[in-house]
């Protein structure tokens, strides 16, 4: 149990120090999610002004917004520790691996959530759906969505931060494994919407949530061995 | 020479295989010589997944005992598995065109899984392509190359759930979809092939293990050959400093990011 503490507290205090160099540099940040909407501008613009199709695709569009936007802020989070040899630093510390990695998928996940409370009010906007009645059911698939995204992008961060052409391996990597993510995210997002007429959300609900434990033990299990090398 | 003897054996078994599927079976009654393409489709796609497993398993294999001969056979198999899996596409999409009228077709939960599979797998032979040194190269790898493996099940059923049309695998119930005229020859086509295919991919498996560690000797010699010059030329006075510097991409201690350095001869043979 002590043990299990001393390790959120390192995860803690990694995230929050992630958090503040985030809040203070604001460039990053600000530049994420401004790339995130216009992302849905254009993708309004490539569909065309029928608002029928908008508000059908609006729940796809969503997620593809905040995976595309996803990625370049859990790649930030690495990417931040190549200065002055910050990695090498973080490395010596004595203190179990996996601590690191569950402080850099808070601080993704985080992010992530950050994403999501501008996409999802913009996607309201932009595609006319209403989320209004929606919203609570929402809120826990973004959560899971982001976890579960988190999980994936820290660890394939961790993979590629020394590599040449990380910035094209990062997005490479990641997306073919967040597949299921998306998918049941989607689906789960556009039942939330419909009012479930099918009775099929717990079912993606559940495969999110599955996803997600399964992808925070193998990127646990498996981070301690990129900090190695 | 023992090698030699199994590929010999692989290539006539195929032949066979190959020859019996056209001509020893007769064509399905529904879909014509169309399903003939099953056979190797089917150990294609067998062998996909028989790569992808023995990738993870040697990834698992060089975390433990750190021997670069586990990392290999990962590289090895992870090859072999992209042609196997691109193999079963282009069948896949062969058979799908006169018999469902599409080259590609989403509701097919096998189709688009292995699509991705593809997609990892050519990624995790472009993360190994990235990395210089051996050591990093199979850490990253191996790593990679379990996550995938994990993620690979959950793919499968996600896209299952997706389309609520499941359709069962081929092997397990082949008169569900592929309705044979004659069953017992369609099995042993069937099988025969499978068998072929497993013996040409032992065969490639270890042809391709050898070249890797001939690649492996190679960059460790290239490696050693930058060391020994530079500490040569260190115990030269007036020249030390600059072959030094041009050497120091090649250490192991290098980063293979970062700042532009000289090329290291090391990079510039892969």
């Amino acid at each position: 149990m002590t043990a299990l503490r001393r390790n959120a507290t390192i995860a803690w205090a990694i995230a929050r120090k992630d958090a503040i160099a985030e809040v203070r540099g604001k460039q990053a940040a600000v530049s994420t999610l401004t790339f995130a909407a216009v992302v849905l501008l254009l993708f309004g613009f490539a569909l065309g002004p029928d608002p029928r199709r908008l508000a059908d695709a609006a729940p796809g569009l969503l997620w593809l917004g905040l995976v595309f936007a996803g990625l370049l802020a859990v790649g930030r989070f690495h990417e931040l520790e190549t200065e002055d040899g910050a990695l090498e630093q973080l490395t010596l510390y004595p203190v179990d691996r996996r601590s690191i990695y569950a402080g850099k998928a808070a601080i993704g996940a985080l992010a992530m959530l950050v994403l999501g409370a501008l996409l999802v009010p913009l996607v309201a906007i932009l595609y006319a759906v209403d989320i209004v009645r929606a919203l609570p059911v929402l809120s826990l698939t973004v959560v899971l969505g982001a976890i579960g995204f988190a999980a994936v992008g820290t660890f394939y961060a961790g993979v590629t931060v020394r590599m040449r052409a990380r910035e094209v391996m990062l997005p490479l990597l990641v997306l073919p494994i967040v597949a299921p993510l998306l998918l049941a995210a989607v689906k789960a997002t556009s039942a939330a919407l419909t009012g479930d007429p099918l009775g099929e959300l717990p079912a993606w609900l559940e495969l999110l949530a599955g996803f997600d434990v399964v992808m925070l033990i193998a990127g646990a299990g498996t981070y301690g061995f990129l900090l190695e090398e | 020479m023992k090698t030699r003897i199994l590929g010999v054996a692989a290539l006539l078994a195929v032949i066979a295989a190959a020859l019996f599927g056209l001509y020893g079976v007769p064509a399905d009654l529904n879909q014509g010589d169309a399903q003939r393409i099953m056979y190797p489709h089917v150990a294609s796609a067998w062998l996909a997944y028989l790569s992808f497993g023995v990738t993870a398993l040697a990834g698992i294999g060089w975390l433990i005992r750190r021997d670069l001969r586990f990392d290999a056979v990962a590289v090895a198999s992870a090859e072999i598995g992209v042609l196997f899996t691109a193999l079963a596409i282009w069948g896949g999409m062969m058979w799908a065109r006169p018999v469902w009228g599409v080259f590609w077709q989403w509701e097919d939960p096998r189709l688009t899984t292995t699509a991705l599979l593809l997609a990892l797998y050519v990624g995790y032979l472009l993360l190994r392509r990235l990395s210089d040194d051996p050591a990093r190269r199979a850490t990253r790898a191996a790593v990679v190359g379990l996550v995938a493996a994990v993620d690979i099940p959950i793919v499968h059923f996600s896209v299952i759930w997706w389309r609520g049309l499941h359709q069962p695998p081929t092997f397990l119930s082949p008169d569900k979809i592929l309705h044979p005229s004659a069953p017992l020859p369609f099995v042993l086509a069937l099988v025969g092939m499978l068998g072929a295919f497993t013996l040409a991919w032992t065969w490639l498996l270890i042809r391709r293990y050898q070249l890797a560690r001939a690649e492996l000797a190679r960059e460790d010699a290239v490696r050693g050959g930058l060391v020994r010059r530079a500490s040569a030329a260190a115990a030269r006075p007036g020249v030390a400093a600059r072959p030094a510097a041009a050497a120091r991409p090649g250490l192991p201690t290098s980063d293979d990011g970062g700042t532009p350095q000289p090329k290291a001869p090391a990079e510039a043979t892969q």
